[in-house]
């Protein structure tokens, strides 16, 4: 069987860590606002003006760490405009994310143009080179998989770490859940729901644009349009199938990942020249589908997801 | 309560007033907390305690006056100000996080949000000692959602005790409680006070402030009319001031009991949850007759109501309507029959609260003339009725095209009531029908169910309230793990008997006499 040979190489492995850091860092942003109440479809947009900006700033010669701040920045930028909008004026969170997916993608693929008029393929940076962990990376399988990659899979993972420790175990962290659940608690016990509403928001779409950055930055080199290709949405059913829990996020990435990682691998095989490719590109999402309806059947949804708060409303 | 005359202020209200548009929901109010006194705040509902207390605490802005705790002012429109100088309030509708665990949500908004830490030991340690003291048992690491209603008011209470509070609020707090937890909670306020805290008691039940304060205010339209001592005043004189005016208790008067309109025979329904099934369940409903059930809550009563309502179809036994077997079993089927159904839960299942009067009004009936002919609705016939039930029922809202979540319980109540009596039912099932209300609104609402019995309405008067079965029901079943006791004509048991069979004794083997 060539799906366990698959399964049993280091370069599978390390492909599906590879396919699954931007999905994690989205997916952890998405997650923030999420817990804090608010809904954030501007996740696939924000992705986009990150994967854009960031390139972009190190096409014009910033250092690479630079360009992930100025995507962060610029993610921030539409967390802004979106928290704005959704957390004191209380509009539509349906609206309001669809409407800066396609104005942050709008921007980017605007600017793309504005600056590169003459261009017909995408120019190249120097991206994320990586980085070996001395004595992990020697562990067979494990080794190149998760500790010969690039520093932004490992921020990626650090961060499931560090978004799990502030939601769980911090007073941000509980007023965070607390402004998702029941916002009146927050509220009685003389903290500001909007500030903690936009505050999530804000750092989440920052997250959301590393994610995206994370494309251009490590795992290709370049700009293109329509690179993104759905992830953000991937990352709203990931933060569903997680039960809004950072752990078991990451870990639908890493699963959503390594089925990716394995259908490539499969359209190589014998198999791959009987059936057409794109059911092989089909599988993934397929798979996610099923894994979603095996495992949010009990999800608890944050009770005050999409809820805006009016301060002093009857 | 010589020594509170003497004790220092540690509250002062002076002038507030708080309008609403036109409403004007507090109207110069002013009045004196001291150390170690229960002050009972009572009013209808609607009479502005809660927005004075929200105003208290900071979640609304006075249009008028000032907060004065511990001789400073608070300024206004801040919870965390009125945190930190020691007032603490338990909502009427909790303010809990379901999803945290209880040291959690005692914990939210204590430390900075910015500090890298929860301290939670040196929390959990505090938590037990206050729990210890004030008699409010309840675990820690239990998730808030799966409390019951008690043990959440008392992760309220702790709440407040966790940030020293001086001055307790307290916002209804017995409206969701059972008789046992309210004296539980009686026993912690005493505690409270002991340890020379304030409280003030937020309340319609009379026998409630009488028990716990030691000065009563009356509120009524948004004015402070009345300030006694406990011990100078009784219930009576409590409840007029109230109201305004002196109050009658409801009269039944005697009647023969017409032809039966809805017999049960022998019927069982499933177990729903905890909720259990009625297991042989035999009961006749009457024309120009109140039946009345008493019992425990959770004993069947919301099976009973789901059956004759239509939710709920028997697995066994025998049901008969006006003589015949109904083939298909339906909630349109038991509206069609002539069942109006008064629902426990008002806000969940009587109601759309983002709906309008008018809409609400015509929730049941929205498909037929006049209301709508050829498929189109007509939203003046709707509305003309809405105003209808308004007038007739003395509905308080600002108009038919207000959103129903603006009003209040007993304002609701009596529009619900409006929209089953105007049907002229055959069939009414009330069921917890004054819950939650004000005197005023408890005696309308009963005086109404009297009427429609007078007139020749079946009722089936579900409560949970004995006197309140006692004192408006022809015949009374009790009810007790779905097993329903003989009918029991008026007057021919005392309370401690019906307490007996409320508490299962009578229901011996396989307990189905009627």
């Amino acid at each position: 069987m060539e799906i366990f040979d698959i399964l049993l190489t280091a370069s599978f492995w390390a492909a599906a860590v590879r396919i699954a850091s931007p999905l994690i860092f989205a997916t952890l942003g998405e997650l923030i606002c999420e817990r804090a109440g608010v809904l954030n479809l501007g996740i696939e947009g924000i992705m986009v003006i990150g994967a854009f900006s960031g390139w972009m700033a190190v096409y014009l010669g910033a250092p690479l760490w630079a360009g992930v701040g100025v995507a962060m920045l610029a993610g921030m930028l539409f967390g802004l405009l979106h928290a704005t909008l959704t957390v004191p004026f209380g509009l539509s969170q349906h609206v309001v994310g669809l409407g800066v997916t396609l104005l942050a993608s709008a921007v980017a693929y605007f600017a793309y143009r504005l600056s590169l008029p003459e261009v017909t393929s995408p120019p190249k940076i120097v991206p994320f080179q990586p980085v070996e962990i001395p004595g992990l990376s020697q562990i067979p399988l494990i080794g190149p998989a998760f500790f010969n990659q690039t520093p932004l899979t490992y921020l990626a993972f650090v961060l499931i770490a560090v978004v799990s420790i502030v939601l769980y175990r911090t007073p941000l962290g509980l007023a965070l859940r607390a402004a998702g659940e029941n916002p009146a608690s927050v509220e009685a016990q003389g903290l500001s729901v909007t500030a903690i509403r936009m505050g999530a928001v804000i750092v989440g779409s920052g997250l959301m644009a590393v994610g995206g950055a994370f494309l251009t930055m490590s795992a290709f080199s370049s700009f293109f349009f329509e690179m993104v290709n759905g992830r953000g949405w991937i990352c709203i059913a990931l933060v569903v199938f997680g039960a809004w829990r950072p752990g078991k996020a990451a870990l639908g990435a890493l699963l959503f990942a390594a089925f990716d990682a394995l259908q490539v691998r499969l359209q190589q095989t014998p198999l791959g020249a009987l059936v057409p490719y794109q059911v092989f590109l089909m599988v993934p999402y397929i798979l996610s589908i099923l894994a979603l309806v095996l495992m949010s059947r009990r999800a608890e949804v944050p009770a005050a997801l999409m809820v805006p708060f009016n301060k002093g409303e009857r | 309560m010589a020594q509170a005359e003497a004790a220092e202020v540690v509250l002062r209200l002076d002038g507030i007033t708080k309008r609403f548009g036109p409403l004007v929901a507090n109207n110069a109010i002013g009045f004196e907390l001291r150390k170690g006194e229960v002050i009972a705040l009572l009013g209808e509902n609607g009479a502005g305690k809660t927005t004075l207390m929200n105003i208290l605490f900071g979640h609304y802005t006075a249009d008028e006056g000032t907060v004065e705790v511990f001789g400073q002012t608070l300024p206004p429109g801040h919870p965390r100000a009125a945190l930190a100088a020691g007032v603490g309030m338990v909502h009427q509708h909790f303010t809990l996080a379901d999803n945290m665990t209880v040291l959690e949500n005692i914990l939210l908004g204590t430390r900075p949000l910015l500090s890298p830490r929860l301290d939670a030991r040196a929390a959990r340690v505090k938590v037990a000692r206050l729990s210890e003291d004030f008699g409010l048992s309840v675990h820690p690491d239990a998730r808030v959602g799966t409390l019951s209603v008690g043990e959440r008011q008392r992760v309220e209470i702790l709440k407040a005790l966790y940030r020293d509070a001086r001055i307790l609020i307290l916002d209804e707090p017995t409206a969701v409680l059972t008789p046992q937890e309210s004296s539980a909670l009686f026993g912690t306020l005493r505690k409270a006070v002991a340890q020379g805290l304030s409280v003030i008691f937020i309340s319609h039940k009379l026998g409630e402030v009488m028990e716990i304060s030691s000065r009563v205010l009356v509120l009524r339209h948004g004015k402070l009319v009345g300030e006694v001592a406990t011990a100078d005043t009784d219930r009576q004189k409590l409840a007029e001031m109230m109201v305004g005016a002196e109050i009658a208790a409801p009269r039944l008067a005697e009647r023969e009991p017409g032809p039966p309109l809805l017999t049960l025979s022998n019927v069982d329904t499933p177990r729903r949850g905890n909720a259990p099934g009625l297991s042989a369940v035999n009961l006749t409903l009457r024309a120009g007759q109140i039946t009345g059930l008493a019992g425990v809550s959770g004993n069947g009563q919301a099976a009973l109501a789901a059956l004759i309502g239509g939710l709920e179809r028997p697995v066994q036994g025998g049901m008969e309507l006006h003589g015949d077997v109904p083939t298909d079993w339906s909630p349109r089927a038991a509206l069609a029959a002539g069942i109006a159904r008064i629902p426990e839960d008002r806000h969940k299942t009587g109601t759309v609260s983002d709906f309008t009067l008018t809409e609400n009004a015509v929730l049941e009936s929205y498909a037929e003339a006049p209301y709508s002919r050829t498929g189109w609705m007509d939203w003046r016939a709707a509305e003309d009725f809405a105003r209808k039930i308004i007038e007739t029922y003395d509905v308080r809202c600002p108009g038919p095209s207000a959103r129903i979540r603006l009003l209040s319980g007993g304002n609701m109540q009596k529009l619900i009531l409006g929209r089953v009596l105007e049907a002229n039912p055959k069939i009414i099932l009330a069921n917890q029908p004054v819950r939650g209300l004000d005197i005023g609104a408890v005696t309308f609402v009963q005086n109404r169910l009297i009427a429609a019995r007078d007139d020749g309405a079946a009722v089936l008067l579900i409560s949970e309230d004995l006197d309140e079965v006692m004192a408006l029901s022809d015949v009374i079943h009790v009810i007790y793990e779905g097993h329903l006791s003989p009918a029991f004509k008026r007057g021919t048991m005392s309370p401690a008997e019906l307490g007996q069979w409320m508490a299962g004794h009578g229901f011996g083997g396989g307990a189905h006499a009627a």
